[in-house]
């Protein structure tokens, strides 16, 4: 049940050896007459020759191998000189000159044939903020893989860029490269990759290490060095290798892209050493791209399949609840399909876009009184099952309580229970099951629907269709009731989050679009008053709940999206954007269409309630919770913020009567093909 | 006794003049001073009583926000994180009660934090909202 983009992308693929040449088939048509050589023989050391190592570079794209040996230096001039000055004469155009006397060249650094490797995973972008622990590999992106498939994507922030890999994958169901260096760059990414993590979503980092302590050429390499660079991110990545050859290189990042996109899908890193990066290609016939072979996503076994399709089709209240169920797609389908056959409640935890909003059988906005009354609750990758069938409660001391019936029957199938790592605690509190299934729910779907379908009875049918009715008209008045909810504080200034959800979807409604940002933080209301139907309506939340998530994913959705002519939509919070803000330089300098929508509540506005709690527990009241939860004097400027970044915004709206041409105005600028933000003064929630 | 006492036909007399004066709107002079008294003393208490309904309105919805009810229930106490509270809210007893023990995520507000009086006084803000306009009569709510 994989999504057909990415197979496509990576499994035809044939191998060009490195004895002659390298590279993919179907890339390098370029003419390569030259055989791959070392270092020329009267060159000095590789480090003199990497201290103008720039030279040549751009003089190469065209045509590199037939290029190389006659490649003049490049002119050393800044970019943005007034007036181009001629090249310097190449000191192979001097008579009597030794071709590049004193310098030494390579032809082919190791870093090509990690291109090659890159190429042969299909990964559309690369996201870095540059760094010189990983110059060869950026330099042979750029020039020997044309920029392009990958193409490198500018990040002013390393959590931007894995945070724009994050959002990504849940519209294009495959990962983008991430580049960092090895220390700072992976410090600095840290936090977004575990979000990625607990999430469930396969970011693909190489970390740039100087790791051989002899060919640290400065204080800062040592400083930016790492023993065990992957060691920061280890608990919460699945799987990292530090290479030693360029063969091991090829098949560590074969493997390490199978292990992340196979459920559950998780992050994966790898060390390229500098060396090898910056080494020359050894002229090596042996060496070559290994072919990528994805695993099939596990499935629940066939009588366990058998017994769930039992429990489902005798129930009178069975209920489906899906969390990072669709990761396709397919799976959508699929969680369709079974729910009406079973014509049983579904409840969408949101993780994913799981079933569609409007459809009679989702009782997402009553999941209280329906999980209550079922007699089988469904869980599909729940992140918390406990969760979904107990709550909390007490101030002090927290306890819980059951949300079911005590016979209540609980079937699930997770991929989670596959794989768990142990330090960080996301995998929510322990839930007793009936029957566990541990596999993927979306390829586990279509053998369960099969069999539900085979032991449904006629007499079973005829029950299903009048439970149905009774919860399809149960999900019209929970849409009747949304609405006469979000007529409260309609016209209140600041402008209530319902209304500014339902300004937005005014305007976007006939357009063919995504939203790409959690709703949690205005209430759900877009959940509770749009029709959301398609698998990039909706990509879910951050996972591990770490703000600074919401801009970059927002915009690698986008940048998914943008192939596909889709109207971006982002309502996007202040607090998390002042993490990063510079991704909206990024969504400029790539074009990258998308509309953002401030939800601009002057407010970490979560740690205003959760400081409050402690005031009121502590009974000191609650009239200083602002203090360090709140972004107000000065109050920031997000419309001189984004168009400091070249991009079109408009701000800030604090009367809603403003709001409907604003928006469209952005609009019009997001069709032409560029980002556009709207800053909306806002409701706290 | 007898200047003061009516006969039957005195009676109706009287009761007849009375009617016809309150039909035509004419009231007795000595009444009509009565009455009048009566209703500037009426105008006189409902204004302060105004007053100190506005004062607690006004207090309420300042205390709505010091005392970080709208973080949870917005501004307009329109719900967010927390549920609707006004317009209509529950009776103030059962309010009050609430507040001191809530159920569910909701801080307990004691008495030394938010006394009783303040606590009518928002009271007294939330029941003020206006109805808010019905979601049929609102073309974006309808689509």
């Amino acid at each position: 049940m994989r999504g057909s983009h990415r197979v496509t992308n990576v499994t035809s693929i044939s191998v060009v050896r490195y004895g002659n040449f390298c590279g993919i088939n179907g890339r390098l048509k370029r003419p390569r007459g030259a055989r791959m050589k070392k270092s020329k023989k009267d060159s000095v050391d590789r480090r003199t020759f990497l201290k103008g190592a720039t030279v040549g570079a751009a003089a190469l794209v065209a045509n590199p191998i037939a290029s190389r040996a006659a490649a003049p230096p490049a002119p050393t001039e800044p970019r943005n000189a007034a007036a181009p000055l001629p090249p310097k004469p190449s000191p192979t155009a001097l008579p009597g000159t030794p071709a590049n006397a004193g310098i030494e060249v390579v032809d082919h650094p190791g870093s090509d044939y990690m291109v090659d490797v890159i190429k042969a995973l299909g990964f559309e972008y690369m996201c870095a903020n540059p760094g010189n622990s990983f110059r060869s590999l950026h330099e042979s992106l750029i020039n020997y893989g044309g920029n392009k498939q990958p193409e490198f994507i500018t990040c002013c922030h390393e959590e931007s860029a894995v945070g724009m890999s994050h959002g990504y994958f849940k519209i294009e169901g495959k990962p983008l490269l991430v580049c960092v260096h090895g220390t700072v760059g992976v410090q600095h990414a840290a936090m977004a990759i575990y979000d990625a993590y607990c999430d469930r979503v396969p970011v693909f980092v190489i970390l740039g290490n100087f790791t051989d302590a002899e060919t640290r050429e400065s204080l800062v390499n040592w400083t930016h060095s790492a023993q065990d660079p992957a060691l920061l991110i280890r608990d919460f990545i699945k799987w990292d290798d530090q290479p030693a050859t360029l063969r091991t290189f090829g098949e560590s990042a074969m493997r390490a892209y199978k292990v992340a996109m196979t459920p559950p899908t998780m992050p994966v890193a790898l060390v390229a050493n500098t060396d090898l990066q910056e080494e020359p290609l050894a002229d090596d016939s042996s060496l070559s791209v290994p072919k990528l072979s994805l695993a099939e996503p596990p499935q629940g076994d066939s009588g366990s399949v058998r017994e769930a399709a039992r429990m489902l089709v005798a129930a009178e209240n069975p209920v489906i609840v899906a969390d990072r169920a669709a990761r396709t797609p397919a799976g959508l389908a699929s969680i369709i399909e079974l729910a009406e056959t079973l014509q049983a409640a579904v409840v969408d935890r949101n993780g994913r876009m799981n079933f569609p909003t409007r459809h009679p059988l989702s009782q997402t906005e009553r999941s209280g009184t329906v999980i209550r009354d079922a007699d089988v609750i469904l869980g599909l990758e729940l992140t918390d099952f406990f969760g979904t069938v107990n709550s909390y409660y007490g101030q002090v001391n927290v306890r819980t309580r059951s949300l079911i019936k005590p016979d209540t029957k609980l079937v699930s199938i997770n991929s989670n229970d596959l794989y768990l790592k142990s330090n960080y605690q996301d995998f929510e509190r322990y839930q007793p099951v009936d029957l566990a299934m541990a596999a993927d729910a979306e390829a586990t779907l279509p053998s369960l629907i099969e069999e539900v379908k085979r032991q449904m009875t006629a007499d079973r049918k005829r029950m299903c269709q009048e439970r149905g009715q009774k919860l399809g008209a149960a999900n019209r008045d929970a849409l009747a009731e949304a609405r006469d909810l979000a007529a409260n504080g309609w016209d209140a200034s600041p402008i209530s989050t319902a209304r500014l959800s339902a300004e937005l979807w005014a305007q976007i409604k006939d357009e063919d679009w995504s939203l790409v940002s959690n709703c949690q933080f205005v209430s759900r209301w877009p959940l509770r008053l749009w029709a959301f139907e398609k698998h990039y309506h909706y990509i879910g939340g951050e996972g591990g709940y770490g703000v600074g998530y919401g801009a970059p994913a927002s915009v690698g959705a986008a940048l998914a999206n943008r192939k596909y002519g889709r109207l971006t939509v982002s309502i996007q919070n202040d607090g998390d954007l002042m993490f990063a803000p510079g991704v909206l330089w990024t969504a400029a300098h790539h074009h990258i269409p998308i509309l953002i929508v401030m939800h601009n509540n002057r407010a970490y506005h979560q740690e205003v309630m959760e400081v409050q709690i402690m005031a009121n527990q502590h009974e000191r009241g609650v009239t200083r919770a602002g203090i360090g939860t709140t972004l107000v004097e000065p109050a920031i400027d997000y419309t001189k913020l984004a168009q400091s970044m070249g991009m079109h915004a408009e701000g800030p709206i604090a009367d809603p009567a403003d709001l409907a041409g604003a928006i469209r105005r952005a609009i019009a600028v997001v069709k032409t093909g560029e980002p556009a933000l709207v800053d909306v003064l806002t409701q706290p929630r | 006794m007898k200047k003061v006492a009516m006969t039957k036909r005195g009676a109706l007399f009287a009761l007849s003049v009375v009617t016809i004066c309150g039909l035509l709107g004419i009231v007795p002079r000595s009444a009509q001073a009565q009455t009048t008294a009566k209703a500037e003393h009426a105008d006189a208490q409902a204004a302060r009583n105004d007053s100190a309904s506005a004062a607690k309105i006004e207090n309420g919805k300042k205390l709505f926000t010091n005392d970080g009810c709208y973080e949870c229930h917005g501004h307009m106490a329109q719900g967010g994180t927390g549920p609707r509270l006004g317009p209509d809210p529950i009776p103030f007893s059962a309010f009050l009660q609430y507040v001191r023990h809530p159920a569910g995520s909701m801080p307990p507000f004691t008495s030394k934090v938010v006394s009783d009086a303040e606590f009518a006084d928002i009271y007294a803000f939330i029941s003020s909202l206006p109805q808010p306009p019905k979601a049929k009569d609102i073309p974006l709510l309808n689509q």
